[in-house]
């Protein structure tokens, strides 16, 4: 089995995150890492890969600036086999639609040396958090799309995930070739072990420009976003609001005048 | 005028006020015209309620060829309907299922996708607040027909009477879209208290109940309230992942969120920072919680909550 599995590298979402002068997400400026939703991603891969066989290959692919290799690395570092690395200064910028153009186009590549069974990728980025990536993967390869596991099954070519939906939980079917995304609840992710850190020093790591995937400079980056941001303003410091300490039943009765106050009784 | 294009949130026939919010949003732009993709013996009903507010059209699509596949055919349905329609802006419901209706549909229709938009203004202009809510940021389409998803509590529904005109809609649904299946759907038990997603309070309790959500569940049955869970309580087994609030769970903004027993982590915050009154109870006062309230009650949820919920009883007679 051929499995890619997409990585996306974000600002640490506990350090203090900001946008560049234009705009952008301040990419360089913050310590990144491998999105945390994305290492379920990582996770489900690797133990398809386990129950699958030794023939199977997983592929760590993501898009990103430089430093976004370190994203591949820990993918690697957990047990991806190879990875891939699309880096071209055109990218910076580009909105979910391009980067999903971008990713489509590694796949096919991917594809065309041997055939890609499995796209997987995890709930949404802890940075723009669209979690529209995988919906648009599928659009995009023409593959079924079987997204937001929380369990997932396969047997043969035949996938099944349990979907804890809006308004229902539900099981859904398709047939590999797939594109399948997995949430936080598919399994907790592994952390790279010593032997794993080690061996992910001579895996394979391509690093491929825009034209090796066969994508113009102009249908990426800021410039061809099919959205623009117009302004960004942090939030205003929520200012400290009272405290008491409950003392006897006063925080009750405190609390109670407060949403009283306010008029939420 | 032209037609906004609003896509129906409902359950089975059943409308969700985030209909009415999108409605509301709509009219600023164009004329409302609402999308329905349901069970067909269920579009007069839910035409008279759109149309209530403010829908000049309603679009009904009977679903039964559809909903046997995951998004993929409701993003055709809605392809082929703009293509026909040429509408000023299509706004979707922004859940889960929404979202994905959305990106698919961007990539059909060549055109930009804003999500999670907790405003929309003339333009339309969008805001959306980032950063687990620590930065808002303005936005707008800037190709083809902007496709925006909202989050409920998005705008206060307003009631206005529109023409509610009915008209038919079939879409050719092709094999590609019918590839993945859903085998079996099991609905969510109702559990009787409003969506946690939609609700105007939610109560929700973490760590610091040791399990117990009986405080907490019944303060929230006192204030009409959702009950909510950080993701300690739903890791430790005490409450279903669909009660999470945060950022792998859901993003609530609330007119009042109550936190009991939360510590505040980032990836909490990141689901409830936007709501507008906070309030917690916590037993340690250096909780990073408290820097988030509003008003804030140092003690055991265990002995404040269920006081406090007497204390409401009491006063609402």
């Amino acid at each position: 089995m051929n499995i890619v599995v997409c990585v996306k590298y974000v600002p640490d979402a506990t350090a203090d995150r900001q946008f560049e002068s234009d705009n952008t997400v301040d990419r360089v400026g913050v310590d990144g890492l491998l999105s945390e939703l994305d290492e379920y991603g990582v996770e489900q891969s690797l133990q398809i890969k386990e129950k699958a066989g030794d023939d199977t290959t997983v592929t760590a692919l993501c898009v990103g600036p430089e430093k976004a290799v370190d994203a591949v690395r820990k993918a690697l570092q957990m047990g991806a086999d190879q990875g891939v690395h699309v880096l071209d200064d055109a990218i910076a910028g580009s909105d979910a639609i391009a980067t999903s153009l971008v990713l489509a186009k590694a796949i096919e590549k991917l594809g065309a040396e041997k055939k890609v069974d499995l796209v997987v990728g995890g709930l949404a980025s802890t940075d723009a958090g669209m979690s529209v990536v995988p919906a648009m993967l599928a659009e995009r390869l023409g593959l079924p799309q079987v997204t937001l596991a929380s369990v997932v099954e396969f047997q043969g070519d035949q996938v099944r995930i349990k979907r804890d939906g809006d308004t229902a939980t539900e099981v859904i079917g398709g047939t590999m070739p797939l594109v399948l995304s997995v949430t936080d609840q598919s399994g907790e992710a592994r952390y790279p072990s010593f032997k794993g850190i080690m061996a992910a020093k001579k895996k394979q790591l391509d690093v491929w420009s825009l034209s090796d995937i066969g994508v113009d400079a102009s249908e990426v980056g800021a410039g061809a976003a099919w959205t623009e941001v117009e302004e960004t303003t942090a939030r205003p410091p929520r200012t400290a609001g009272e405290i008491v300490k409950d003392e006897d039943g006063s925080g009750a009765t405190a609390l109670t005048d407060f949403l009283a106050s306010k008029k939420f009784i | 005028m032209s037609e906004v294009l609003v896509v129906v949130d409902h359950v089975d026939g059943a409308v969700k006020k985030p209909t009415y919010e999108l409605l509301t949003l709509a009219k600023r732009l164009g004329e409302p015209s609402a999308v329905y993709i349901g069970p067909a013996d269920k579009a007069a009903e839910v035409a008279e309620k759109v149309k209530a507010y403010g829908a000049e059209k309603v679009y009904t699509i009977d679903d039964a060829p559809l909903k046997g596949y995951l998004v993929a055919p409701k993003a055709e349905a809605l392809q082929q309907l703009a293509e026909k329609a040429s509408p000023a802006a299509i706004l979707i419901p922004s859940s889960a299922e929404g979202k994905e209706i959305a990106g698919r549909l961007a990539i059909k229709l060549e055109s930009g996708l804003i999500t999670d938009a907790v405003d929309v203004q003339e333009g339309p202009v969008t805001t959306q607040s980032v950063f687990a809510g620590n930065f808002t940021v303005q936005a707008k389409v800037t190709k083809g027909t902007p496709i925006i998803t909202v989050k409920p509590n998005s705008a206060a529904p307003e009631e206005s009477a529109g023409a509610g005109a009915v008209e038919e809609f079939t879409p050719t649904i092709s094999d590609g879209a019918k590839t993945a299946q859903i085998v079996a759907s099991q609905p969510r038990q109702a559990t009787g208290r409003p969506e946690l997603t939609e609700a105007a309070i939610v109560v929700s309790g973490g760590r610091g109940t040791g399990g117990n959500f009986e405080p907490i569940e019944a303060l929230a049955d006192a204030l009409g309230a959702a009950v909510g869970a950080s993701r300690a309580a739903v890791d430790s087994g005490w409450m279903p992942h669909t009660f999470q609030v945060g950022q792998t769970g859901k993003t609530v903004s609330p007119q009042l969120y109550v936190a009991n027993g939360i510590s505040g982590a980032i990836q909490h915050r990141a689901g409830m920072q936007t709501s507008k009154t906070i309030v917690a109870v916590n037993k340690d006062e250096e909780a990073p919680m408290f820097e988030l309230v509003d008003f804030g009650v140092v003690g055991d949820l265990h002995t404040v909550l269920p006081a406090a919920t007497e204390q409401i009883n009491a006063r609402k007679g």
